[in-house]
């Protein structure tokens, strides 16, 4: 098929720490998982590869401190990569490795190509900004400069995110841990991002407020063909949410895959302990 | 070419903690054209779901071809295609009904059917009128139209289940075991409706453990014991 991914991740590397003699060379290093034991520095993301279609929703799993969160922090620029490439495909960015670009530049991806909602609301909201106001800011950074249309552009998103009229203008502190994710994931999509990053969204939220965030993101795939990153460690969500699948384990790709294929053929010892265990 | 044509086919699962590899199949050779309905028979474990899971890259083949032709790749081998030529596929070309329903919970029936749709980038307006029209076909009473499945009976569920397939008229349809499970009622309306499937010209693969209820329908069966294709006339069916 002659259709180009959106998002193109070349051996993304990211190490805390210096790294010694013992772990500078990636042949012959020997780690506790993720760890040197000589000298303490972690290797969060080692030679992390793959691409991201227009309209896919890629799922990332993985244990707690496989590299999750650092790899998606490290492609929303939050962090600095050690090393490696990513490139977006649209007719401004085409074959720059955006890991190289001014923190200007950076920033305007931010604001015009991507939107991220955080494992932890705080990371994402300003909670003492009213929920209408938190998207506004979302709205001024893209560019926009009109009070009443962002007004009613915000009252858009927050009730397509379910969030009722006479709560829009609360501070998003008073609201439960799913209202939360959604005015987040409201956020993310105000500046029309083609590309969308999801960090355990729905960790932490009961089930049926679950399923409500679920649904949310799958509509927002169908509806708005957004291209979407959803990291999770739970399997049903990934299952219900994503096309392909990617296993991390200590910073690598051990296995991807169709989702259905991963998570009923296996290949690798770890996926099958990960899907096997919760059979 | 034949619409589905299956070469020296094979597929072995290594479970690593037990320090294993067992050939779940090996040699499948078949065969059927455009518009063939297939019968699978075979005892249990002699891998006829394996079959219809590597078609669908639910298993990862290993072994072998899975030839198909198709209408936006044409000829192509299932076992060698792109992830996401594959996921292309499962949207327009081919469609799979397992006995079992696995859906987004607490969405309507309703809903998931037109959703089935609107995924393959069908309007609002004409998704809800095609899955209404699809669950009524199918006669699920409206009354669960509204309704969560996870409360419905296993006829419903798989009813369903075949709605949400062929609706979106895939030209290959893969069942397995349709009818496991269900009382007399609900076997004959599975034959009606892989009857009207087949005038309407779809491919079907079928895994039948009572393929009997199937005669005169099935074009072909495919004993796994024998490793025999045989044309239905004069078919001869091993007992497990
Ligand atoms: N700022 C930091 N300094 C040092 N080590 C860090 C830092 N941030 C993350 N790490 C380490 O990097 C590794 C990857 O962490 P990360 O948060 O990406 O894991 P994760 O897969 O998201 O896990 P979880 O499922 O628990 O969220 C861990 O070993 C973690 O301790
Ligand atoms: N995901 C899997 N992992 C490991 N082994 C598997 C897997 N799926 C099937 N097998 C093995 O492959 C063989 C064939 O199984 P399969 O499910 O295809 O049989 P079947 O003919 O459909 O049986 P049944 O009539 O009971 O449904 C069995 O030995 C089974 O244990
Ligand atoms: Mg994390
Ligand atoms: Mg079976
Ligand atoms: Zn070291």
């Amino acid at each position: 098929m002659l259709e180009e991914p959106i998002l193109q991740v070349r051996n993304l590397r990211k190490q805390f720490g210096t790294g010694c003699m013992e772990c500078a060379e990636v042949e012959t290093r020997k780690l506790e998982k993720n760890f040197c034991k000589n000298c303490g520095t972690v290797y969060a993301c080692q030679d992390i590869s793959f691409d991201l279609y227009p309209g896919e929703i890629l799922g990332i799993v993985g244990e707690s401190g496989s590299g999750k969160s650092t790899m998606m922090q490290c492609l929303y620029f939050d962090n600095e990569v050690s090393s490696g490439e990513a490139f977006i495909n649209t007719p401004e960015l085409v074959s720059n490795n955006v890991f190289e670009l001014s923190a200007q530049k950076k920033r305007s991806i931010r604001n015009h190509v991507y939107g991220m909602v955080y494992q932890n609301p705080v990371h994402g909201l300003k909670m003492n900004f009213s929920s209408v106001g938190n998207i506004a800011e979302k709205l001024i950074a893209a560019g926009n400069r009109n009070v009443g249309q962002m007004e009613a552009t915000s009252k858009k998103l927050l009730e397509n995110v379910h969030i009722p009229l006479h709560r829009m203008k609360e501070e998003p502190r008073n609201f439960s841990g799913g209202m939360q994710q959604r005015v987040q994931i409201a956020k993310a999509l105000s500046n029309n991002p083609p590309i969308l990053f999801l960090d355990e969204v729905t960790t932490g939220l009961d089930l049926s407020v679950q399923a409500n965030v679920l649904d949310l993101i799958k509509v927002i795939q169908r509806d708005l063909g957004i291209s979407m990153i959803v990291v999770s460690h739970d399997l049903a969500v990934i299952r219900m949410l994503a096309d392909r699948t990617i296993v991390l384990l200590n910073g690598k790709i051990i296995e991807e895959g169709l989702t259905d294929q991963v998570l009923e053929d296996p290949q690798h010892e770890y996926t099958q302990q990960l899907v096997y265990s919760l059979l | 070419m034949a619409m589905l044509e299956i070469v020296d086919f094979g597929k072995r699962f290594t479970i690593h903690h037990l320090g294993k590899t067992m050939p779940a199949i090996q040699n499948i050779n078949l065969s059927l054209e455009a518009g063939e309905f297939i019968g699978i028979v075979g005892k249990s474990g002699s891998g006829k779901s394996t079959i219809l899971k590597s078609i669908y890259r639910t298993y990862l083949p290993d072994e072998g071809k899975i030839m198909y032709d198709s209408e936006r790749f044409g000829e192509t081998d299932l076992a060698q295609i792109s992830e996401r030529q594959m996921l292309y596929l499962r949207k327009y070309e081919i469609g799979y009904v397992s006995q079992f329903l696995s859906v987004m919970p607490r969405t309507t029936c309703r809903q998931l059917v037109t959703n089935a749709l609107l995924e393959m980038g069908e309007s609002e307006a004409v998704a809800l009128k095609e899955a209404e029209k699809a669950l009524a076909h199918f006669e699920l009473d409206p009354k669960l139209w509204d309704s969560y499945p996870n409360t419905f009976s296993g006829g419903e569920k798989l009813r369903l289940n075949i709605a949400m397939a062929t609706v979106k008229k895939p030209r290959l349809l893969l069942l397995d075991e349709p009818t496991a499970s269900l009382d007399q009622q609900s076997k004959i309306k599975v034959r009606e409706i892989i009857e009207k499937l087949k005038k309407q010209g779809t491919t079907l693969v079928g895994i039948f453990h009572d393929i009997e209820f199937m005669d005169g329908l099935c074009d072909k069966v495919y004993d796994m014991q024998t490793r025999q294709l045989t044309i239905t006339k004069e078919v001869v069916i091993h007992e497990s």
